[in-house]
């Protein structure tokens, strides 16, 4: 009797186990429901024109090394610009508060993050604050048309794609 | 050649028929199912696991590799994730299955035959396919997608453990990459594969035994039979459900 019970025991975990890996695989793994890292550090605001496909979790860099994460990614409808949170790791707490934000491409395939410039101010970003210059992300399509456009009409010098 | 070949096949579906008849009955005695699920699934637990993680881990190693190349180590999480859930969670279960459960089922189903026990159940008018071969099959159907979505599971954990701990690619794009690159019809084709793969290598393991010559050469060439005709049937009903996914 009590092998019967070990059996059933056994049975009933291994079933038990199998169904949380499904569960894990079909809610956790497509769409973003898991948050990925801690929530330490100071939130920082920025506003861009266009984010590309940037998206919550999705790194913040200065000079190449990751200071932080982007927290959320909103859309405010009243100036119809891209609202930004960053999360900002606390030992990055000098970053001058006139730095610059821009929307980057990591290498050919790769996903959008948040790059930041230093800025030349005395005081810094603190929790709450924004970043007043921002840099929308390079779409690549808008890009080759206006190489294209300015390549028609060759010799007029045309706006230098940003 | 091509008869006797075209025979089994038809004697195989044959089979599969008496079977999936006596499975409502045998359902209805869920205590012998359980212990098949054991026998099958929980047992194979140990040995899923550790394969899952090196299959992980390897992934995660090649994957780095070759996108490094181009710069786009970000994607390893999406790169594991649809590698695992469509193609190799499925087969590298379904050929461990074979070989550590499958070998199992038709080496106690033959010696059982060997040893008259299945014809001394026909003379009491017990049914063996009732009460012998359909809680086995059973047991195999239901434990092989719990076994595949172990796998998966450990597997990803362990690309992550190379991708992510060792090889320095950041936590965020690898599991944010991930979640928005794969697709719930990207699950469901892995749960399908492993579905047609469980019935497969059940079928085969518990056919071979049930027909296995009732000598002690007979269930040894059963049980080597089990595994090569299993692993084959699971790489070419792969390619054939590959190629229905991405024909729709």
């Amino acid at each position: 009797m009590k092998s019967q019970r070990s059996l059933e025991l056994g049975t009933g975990l291994f079933v038990l186990l199998g169904f949380a890996a499904l569960f894990f695989l079909t809610t956790q793994l497509p769409g973003s429901g898991m948050s990925v890292g801690g929530a330490t550090g100071y939130k920082v605001t920025a506003r861009f024109d266009n984010i590309g496909d940037l998206k919550g979790g999705s790194p913040v860099s200065m000079a190449g090394v990751r200071i932080g994460r982007v927290e959320s990614v909103a859309f405010d409808s009243g100036d119809y610009r891209a609202v930004v949170t960053l999360r900002i790791d606390p030992q990055y707490d000098r970053i001058p508060d006139d730095s610059d934000a821009s929307i980057q491409t990591q290498g050919l395939l790769g996903g959008k993050y948040v790059g930041i410039g230093p800025g030349g101010s005395d005081t810094y970003l603190k929790d709450g604050s924004q970043i007043e210059f921002t840099q929308s992300a390079i779409v690549l399509e808008s890009l080759v048309n206006k190489f294209f456009a300015n390549f028609a009409s060759k010799g007029s010098e045309g706006e230098k794609p940003q | 050649m091509i008869t006797a070949t075209l025979q089994r096949i038809g004697a195989v579906g044959v089979f599969l028929g008496r079977v999936l008849a006596q499975c409502g009955p045998a359902l209805l005695r869920p205590r012998a199912v359980v212990h098949q699920i054991y026998n099958a699934g929980a047992r194979s637990l140990i040995i899923i696991m550790l394969c899952g993680l090196f299959v992980g881990m390897v992934l995660g190693l090649q994957g780095f590799d070759l996108l490094q190349r181009f710069g786009s180590e970000d994607a390893l999480g999406v790169a594991a994730a649809l590698g695992l859930l469509k193609e190799l969670g499925p087969v590298v279960t379904a050929l461990l299955f074979a070989g550590r459960a499958g070998t199992a089922l038709t080496s106690e189903i033959g010696l059982m035959r060997a040893t008259d026990q299945l014809t001394a159940m026909e003379m009491m008018a017990v049914d063996p396919l009732r009460h012998v071969v359909a809680p086995r099959f059973l047991g195999g159907v239901i434990a092989m997608p719990l076994l595949v979505a172990v796998f998966n599971v450990i597997g990803l954990f362990g690309a992550q453990l190379i991708g992510v701990q060792v090889m320095g690619v950041d936590t965020g794009a690898f599991w944010s990459q991930m979640q928005s690159a794969v697709e719930l019809d990207d699950v469901n084709e892995g749960i399908v594969k492993s579905l047609c793969f469980g019935i497969a290598c059940s079928l085969i393991a518990v056919y071979e035994g049930y027909t296995a010559k009732p000598t002690a050469e007979g269930v040894g060439l059963a049980t080597t039979r089990t595994v090569v005709i299993s692993s084959v049937l699971t790489l070419l009903l792969d390619y054939m459900l590959t190629a229905a996914f991405l024909g729709r």
